[in-house]
């Protein structure tokens, strides 16, 4: 019986692989944290090292047409390394997702997250925000001639999201009986709105802005029903550092240079009510 | 003990789930047996174009992802004018997937019967449609039993491409139920409602090539 020999040993192989890979993953800080001033760390090191999205269409996205990656959160983080270390090229960006960022930030490989993250009360335990400087909700995406207006008109309608986002059970504890539909991921449900196989698409305005951009047949409609306000993550032991961040967001909105890079990416000025401290707000909260 | 927590507030879900992949499985069952014989008629036909179009469709749709076609109908469709269902979308693709493979089980048989019977069975006056239908398909049968079992064990399963396009089949409502929570013992719970199906078809199969093999006619 030689393939029962084949079959241990390709699982094995398989089941060695997973092993490795699943110790290769282990943490490894960068010692400049232990530095009483993170402030001054980073001066010393002459790079700042962020944190930052490359998926997230005008936020932070890799560009394809020349690889960069762009967005309103990269030009902020930018401007942050201009008046931190005299230069703007002087910044790092290290791609995150929603499942690595706080490891990455506490583990010391990251200065600082700043890829659309959303202040909970939760992860202010294990970290500390910034002031709000995006004020995100979710919100509806329809076809320019659609009848709905409000998320209150979706009773019954064909409403499309992605699997796994909570923006689901949000708009169902608004409009029970919303006809809801879960698709592999934003892409897939925007195609599907395009194709007329819903009738709108739910989920925060900052992912629907960017689709928006992309056809412009399509447009934003109704009040936040969620309240998404991102904050920049700063490791707890960093509270220069935090400080740092506070002022230099308060300096921007002051001298003009946010609501610049606000109207440059999301054609539009930024609001005048912006809080200062905000968490999350959902109907199922 | 396997802990079914995960089911609360979600067992409407699973049961649709549940019926509507047992759904769209007997119908795109019947379907591509239906469109499958038909394509395998074709490209033994010994007319050019029908071969040339049989081979075409089996090859277009035998070499290219059941994702990437059933979501090709679901979008492409309504922009012709077309609108459907998830579950009809779901099944049609899904027919014209498995009938590809169909064919070339059919046609494997079919032109394993020796020429000979086909040849007899003209000159005692039969027409080609007869000679088919009397004489070389009862006998192809029995050698394209397997591996059409095995094409429908293949749909039963193929059915859960209809969780991307929220066609509500079982695997969605696993997608569903796992939004806020653990999915790995949804998907097992899943797997076994799959097994649930497949194993007895699975049997079935196996039951019906043992007595085909034995009488040697149907």
């Amino acid at each position: 019986m030689k393939w029962k020999k084949w079959l241990a040993l390709s699982v094995a192989l398989l089941m060695a692989l997973m092993v490795a890979a699943c110790g290769s993953s282990a943490d490894q800080g960068n010692g400049d944290q232990q530095a009483a001033s993170a402030v001054e760390a980073i001066k010393k090191r002459g790079k700042l090292v962020v944190g930052v999205k490359y998926d997230t269409y005008l936020f932070g996205y890799k560009d394809p047409a020349d690889n960069q990656v762009k967005g309103f959160e990269i030009d902020l983080m930018k401007e942050l390394a201009k008046r931190m270390l005299g230069d703007e090229n002087k910044i790092e960006l290290k791609e995150v997702n929603s499942k690595t960022r706080i490891k990455l930030l506490k583990g010391g490989d990251i200065d600082l997250i700043c890829a659309t993250m959303t202040i909970t009360e939760k992860r202010k335990e294990e970290i500390d925000f910034s002031r709000v400087y995006f004020m995100a909700g979710q919100s509806l995406l329809v076809h320019k001639d659609s009848p709905i207006k409000d998320v209150k008109d979706t009773a019954g309608k064909r409403v499309a999201t992605a699997k796994g986002a909570t923006s689901g059970k949000n708009i169902q504890a608004v409009v029970p009986n919303v006809d809801l539909k879960l698709y592999e991921n934003y892409a897939d449900a925007f195609t599907a709105l395009r194709a007329g196989q819903v009738d709108a698409l739910t989920t925060d305005d900052s992912i629907l802005m960017g689709m928006q951009q992309q056809d412009p047949n399509y447009k934003l409609v109704g009040e936040h029903f969620t309240q998404e306000p991102y904050g920049i993550g700063v490791d707890k032991k960093n509270k220069d550092l935090l400080e740092y961040v506070n002022k230099f967001l308060d300096d921007i909105m002051k001298d003009g240079t946010y609501d610049t890079l606000y109207k440059k990416w999301f054609k539009k000025d930024p609001p005048k009510d912006l809080p200062k401290d905000a968490v999350q707000k959902s109907p199922t909260t | 003990m396997f802990d079914f927590g995960f089911l609360e507030g979600y067992e409407q879900d699973f049961i649709d789930g549940f019926l509507t992949t047992i759904g769209v499985s007997l119908f795109a069952l019947v379907l591509s047996l239906a469109l499958g014989t038909v394509i395998a008629v074709f490209r033994i036909s010994g007319v050019k174009p029908l071969e040339w179009f049989g081979t075409a469709y089996v090859e277009f749709f035998r070499n290219t992802p059941l994702v990437i076609q059933v979501f090709f109908f679901y979008v492409g469709l309504p922009a012709l004018g077309i609108k459907l269902s998830a579950f009809l979308v779901g099944s049609f693709g899904l027919s014209i997937y498995t009938s590809s493979y169909i064919a070339e089980a059919i046609r494997a048989g079919i032109q394993s019967v020796p020429k000979g019977q086909m040849e007899a069975a003209r000159s005692s006056g039969l027409t080609y449609i007869q000679a088919m239908q009397y004489v070389i398909l009862p006998q192809a049968f029995k050698l394209i039993v397997p591996p059409l079992g095995n094409q429908f064990i293949n749909l039963v399963k193929n059915s859960s491409v209809l969780a991307v396009i929220a066609g509500g089949d079982l695997l969605y409502a696993a997608d569903v139920a796992g939004t806020e929570q653990d999915i790995t013992p949804i998907y097992i719970f899943v797997a076994v409602l799959y097994l649930l199906l497949t194993i007895p078809l699975s049997l079935g199969v196996n039951y019906l090539e043992r007595r085909w093999s034995k009488a040697g006619t149907r």
